[in-house]
């Protein structure tokens, strides 16, 4: 195919941002509303036809384009396999849910969100889409700056600590692998992943090159003890950039230890599973433990993103088949439903300013749609049957199984915590006495919010009971980083005996 | 007979000058006049310079060289000083400074300049450093009925003097031990084992050190940044940087050639502690030409890592890097022509607060600006940043590379703090509307320039081919 898609893709959100801030002059709100509308749309449909026209049974990237960039040096280079273009779905398909989400709930600067949100898409979408390091890097840190903007500007009381913790944090992390990104520049002859795909990096680097890609990777995934930074972000953004944050920047942590980590380090990987497994399984503990001390509805929710983050970096570092496809099926539903988690809190929010578990009780009463959707995605979270939330968890936890079974054992404790804390702050929310006057009074859901959250519902459930079409886009790809792996590991072998 | 069309810009510059200076002194109230005439002076300098753009010659008796690097540097501080010129005029005449001798005396400052750039020879540098730096006093205590800008030139004077009698004592030394003053001669005869033409090379390092304004003989900038006028502060934060650091590049490549060991260590130091001091010491900066003043510290620091390779590619980073610097500065300096309160301009970064609600553009403005200074990719200061640890670990000086970068974190906390008083904070004060479009054009194309520099970042390289072999 001649034309670029992907560039279209990702550049076509920072077009919309570019009209936005060419129109804003006469502040017009409703026609900033209107051209994010129509740019995320659009490129919803343009990520569907890439859906339709990618073929699921080729190894390796298709829709590749490539053009010199820095003389000489590195092109920019973009393609996608089948697991980018889950994510790149799950982008396309969450912004303009934020987008619609903070109509109603942004009240001051509308425009400038609006644009901060839609470079955001723009960064992301490219990290996604980059086949080049250098390239990934780019994309991987601009997103700081909306993110940075989104948290400072729209948050709440502490939200100038929580942006510095989330800028500062995350810079250090990253500075760490554009050195070791550098060095792979000068002893590789290149930054094409491809073509260092093919070359191998020589064992005796993948360790520290490893440790630096990991000190960028952890931070944003969070991992346990550098995770700190997620519960402030969270709390203090708006319900939108609360979205964004847990359902797609933190699948760009994720993604790179999938597509950067595993595939560029095998024998690294190896060698530092133990340490992943450790910090995955105090995380989903720990973590657990924590959100069940919660009384803000958001940083509980937060608390469980890092639990949930948990489990998809054990699934990555099983290093089989189920493990490997259920973390990424975790990602996917950890993005819908988080999203649709925050989303309701939002809707509370909306109406009482409070995000407190003890200023609820009792909403069944008087916003029964709401509860009931809102219940569907707490069990969605804890993992029931029929939800995504299950089929990830059960996925990973079966690759763990097949590892070592005490880190299976611990994880699935996890499962438990999960249910205990999620279950809890739904009955103190939903069900129990109305304490609180002001309950009483509110509407229930809107149109707008209904049709968003019913949205996300119908698509948690439909790829719960039947998840075949995202398996089947990313099994082969899957395959490929396994075989890569295996062949790897008997070099390995050899090498030591 | 020589053939002086070589030396044309420097004779047109000078003549120019002295062109200006009369009319200067015959025309009454003729600041306007002089300041235009100026600009016209300096492009037609930069027009003689690209007609013989990459020529290699050298001139009476070798001590004069005209090369590619001297033409870029020189058309380089042409450009900035054409900014400075375009966008400060407002700025002085408010300042009540509207004397015909400060576009005079930054001229005759650059002649000083261009002479150390295509200096071959010890004694010619060391003129040409001196035309520049009795320029460059003048300038700094040019608001002279002001005790702050007065002890600024003071400061700037006995300092200064200090650091260029301590190179002039290098240079006398360098003579004794290797028997010449021509760099090329200087370069052949200068060895490791020449112990005491190291030592000459040590009083060099320490003088020119002092014009960039690298630790530890920073003690100047802030101090002057903050007490001159603004503009004048854009002048000494931009142009003498430059040359400074192109003149340490000459001097690395050519005489000290093959002593790279022995410098290497020196200026590996100077780099560390330049970006260690300028992103601590900037945190709790009040002020903001002083905030720019360490910012700028920590940037020749990383200016220096590039020259701390000792190689080619090395090299062509720092002129990269500098470029970009010059750009941003450009832009931030001008920025601060707009700060203006009820007819006063302010300095204080707290003054800025909530400035995103009141004048969103000014805001945007700020914020590429320090997002690019602070070396945030896809900003243009990421790209400088990047060709220089490119280089530095090419070189495999990973110690360097990685204290280099884990300072950015630490400068990325200053930067985020001006930003957050603009976008976070709620305004009190209200700025005034000014009405300037120069500056505004100025701010303009620096941030254009910044924000789509992602789309060719080779430009500059690419310009820079075949400099150094």
């Amino acid at each position: 195919m001649n034309f670029p898609i992907l560039s279209t893709i990702i550049f076509l959100p920072f077009l919309g941002a570019a009209f936005i801030f060419l129109s804003n002059q006469k502040n017009e709100n409703k026609s900033a509303i209107y051209i994010s509308l129509f740019t995320s749309f659009a490129n919803l449909f343009l990520t569907f036809f890439l859906w339709y026209s990618f073929d699921k049974s080729l190894t390796g990237f298709q829709f590749i384009e490539e053009k010199n960039w820095i003389s000489g040096l590195i092109k920019f280079k973009l393609g996608i396999d089948g697991i980018s273009i889950l994510f790149i779905i799950l982008t396309a398909f969450i912004t303009p849910i934020c987008i619609i989400s903070c109509i109603n709930s942004v009240k001051k600067r509308l425009d400038e969100f609006l644009i901060a949100i839609l470079i955001l898409e723009t960064f992301i979408l490219g990290v996604f889409c980059s086949l080049d390091l250098i390239i990934f890097y780019l994309f991987f840190e601009a997103g700081l700056i909306p993110m940075f903007l989104i948290i400072g500007i729209w948050g709440g009381p502490r939200k100038i600590y929580s942006a510095y913790k989330f800028f500062l944090f995350t810079l250090l992390g990253s500075v760490l692998m554009l050195a070791a990104i550098i060095f792979i520049y000068w002893s590789m002859g290149t930054t094409d992943y491809t073509e260092i795909y093919k070359l191998k990096i020589p064992q005796n680097y993948q360790y520290l090159l490893w440790l630096a890609f990991f000190s960028s990777f952890a931070v944003k995934t969070p991992m346990w003890p550098v995770h700190t930074w997620l519960p402030d972000a969270h709390v203090e953004a708006p319900t939108a950039g609360s979205v964004i944050l847990a359902a797609i920047l933190l699948k760009m942590a994720g993604y790179g230890f999938l597509r950067f980590s595993l595939g560029m380090f095998p024998i690294a990987s190896e060698y530092f599973t133990p340490l992943i497994f450790t910090l995955s399984i105090i995380a989903i503990i720990y973590t657990s433990l924590v959100a069940l001390m919660q009384e803000d509805m958001k940083k509980l929710i937060a608390y469980s993103s890092v639990a949930h983050m948990g489990f998809v970096t054990l699934g990555i570092f099983t290093f089989n088949k189920q493990g490997i496809e259920g973390s990424i099926f975790q990602m996917i539903s950890h993005g819908i439903i988080s999203a649709a988690l925050f989303l309701c809190v939002g809707v509370l929010y909306d109406r009482t300013s409070s995000r407190m578990i003890k200023t609820f009780g009792g909403i069944v009463n008087y916003l029964p749609n709401f509860s009931l959707i809102f219940i569907i995605f707490v069990l969605g979270a804890l993992g029931l049957p029929g939800t995504t939330g299950f089929i990830g968890e059960f996925l990973v936890l079966l690759g763990a199984f097949k590892i070592n079974y005490l880190v299976a054992i611990l994880a699935s404790t996890g499962v438990v915590l999960c249910a205990a804390y999620m279950l809890w702050m739904a009955k103190r929310v939903v069900f129990g006495k109305t304490n609180n006057s002001i309950i009483s009074k509110l509407k229930d859901i809107n149109y707008l919010e209904g049709s968003v959250l019913i949205l996300l519902c119908l698509v948690s459930l439909v790829f719960g009971f039947y998840p075949e079409p995202l398996l089947n886009t990313m099994d082969v790809s899957v395959n490929g980083i396994i075989e890569n792996h295996q062949n790897e590991s008997v070099v390995n072998l050899i090498y030591k005996n | 007979m020589e053939n002086l069309n070589l030396i044309l810009p420097e004779i047109s510059l000078f003549l120019g000058i002295c062109l200006a200076l009369m009319v200067g002194v015959f025309f009454k109230n003729s600041f306007s006049i002089v300041m235009k005439l100026s600009i016209i002076i300096l492009l037609g300098v930069i027009y003689l310079i690209l007609t013989d753009w990459g020529g290699q010659e050298k001139l009476f008796l070798e001590s004069f060289k005209n090369d590619k690097f001297s033409d870029y540097f020189k058309v380089l501080i042409l450009i900035s000083s054409i900014f400075i010129f375009f966008s400060s005029d407002q700025f002085i005449k408010d300042k009540k400074l509207s004397k015909f001798e400060y576009p005079i005396i930054i001229m005759f400052s650059i002649l000083g300049m261009f002479f150390m750039l295509s200096a071959n020879d010890l004694i010619l540098f060391y003129l040409g450093l001196e035309l520049q730096s009795l320029a460059l006093y003048v300038l700094a205590a040019f608001d002279r009925d002001n005790v702050i800008s007065s002890e600024a030139g003071i400061k700037y004077f006995v300092l200064s003097a200090l650091s260029s009698g301590l190179l002039l004592y290098g240079c006398s030394l360098l003579y004794g031990f290797t028997g010449s003053t021509n760099f090329d001669e200087i370069s052949i005869s200068l060895v490791a084992q020449n112990t005491g033409a190291i030592f000459a090379m040590v009083f060099i390092l320490v003088g020119l050190a002092f014009k960039v304004s690298a630790v530890p003989f920073h003690m100047w900038t802030p101090d002057v940044y903050e007490g001159a006028p603004t503009s004048i502060t854009n002048f000494f934060a931009i142009v003498p940087k430059a040359v400074g650091l192109g003149v340490i590049i000459r001097f690395m490549d050519l005489p000290f050639k093959n002593i790279l060991e022995e410098w290497q260590t020196i200026i590996i130091f100077i780099s560390i502690a330049s970006m260690i001091l300028g992103s601590v010491a900037a945190i709790g900066q009040k002020n903001i030409k002083r905030l720019l003043a360490y910012s700028s510290i920590s940037h020749m620091g990383y200016a220096l890592a590039g020259v701390a390779t000792g190689t080619a590619s090395g090299y062509s980073s720092t002129i990269v890097y500098i470029t970009i610097y010059i750009i941003m500065n450009m832009g931030a300096f001008a920025c601060l022509y707009l700060m203006k309160v009820e007819e006063r301009y302010t300095e204080e970064i707290a003054d800025l607060s909530g400035l995103s609600k009141e004048k969103p553009i000014l805001a945007l403005s700020f914020l590429i600006l320090f997002f690019s200074l602070a070396g945030i990719p896809p900003l243009g200061g990421f790209f400088a940043k990047f060709f220089v640890f490119m280089s530095v670990i090419e070189s495999e000086l990973y110690a360097l590379a990685i204290i280099g970068l884990l300072t950015t974190v630490i400068s990325a906390f200053y930067y985020l703090k001006v930003i957050k008083i603009i976008y976070f904070d709620d305004n009190k004060i209200k700025f005034d509307d000014v009405r300037n479009v120069r500056v505004k054009a100025t701010i303009l194309i620096s941030c254009l320039i910044l924000s789509l520099f992602f789309i060719s970042p080779s430009i500059i390289n690419s310009l820079l081919d075949g400099l150094f072999i």
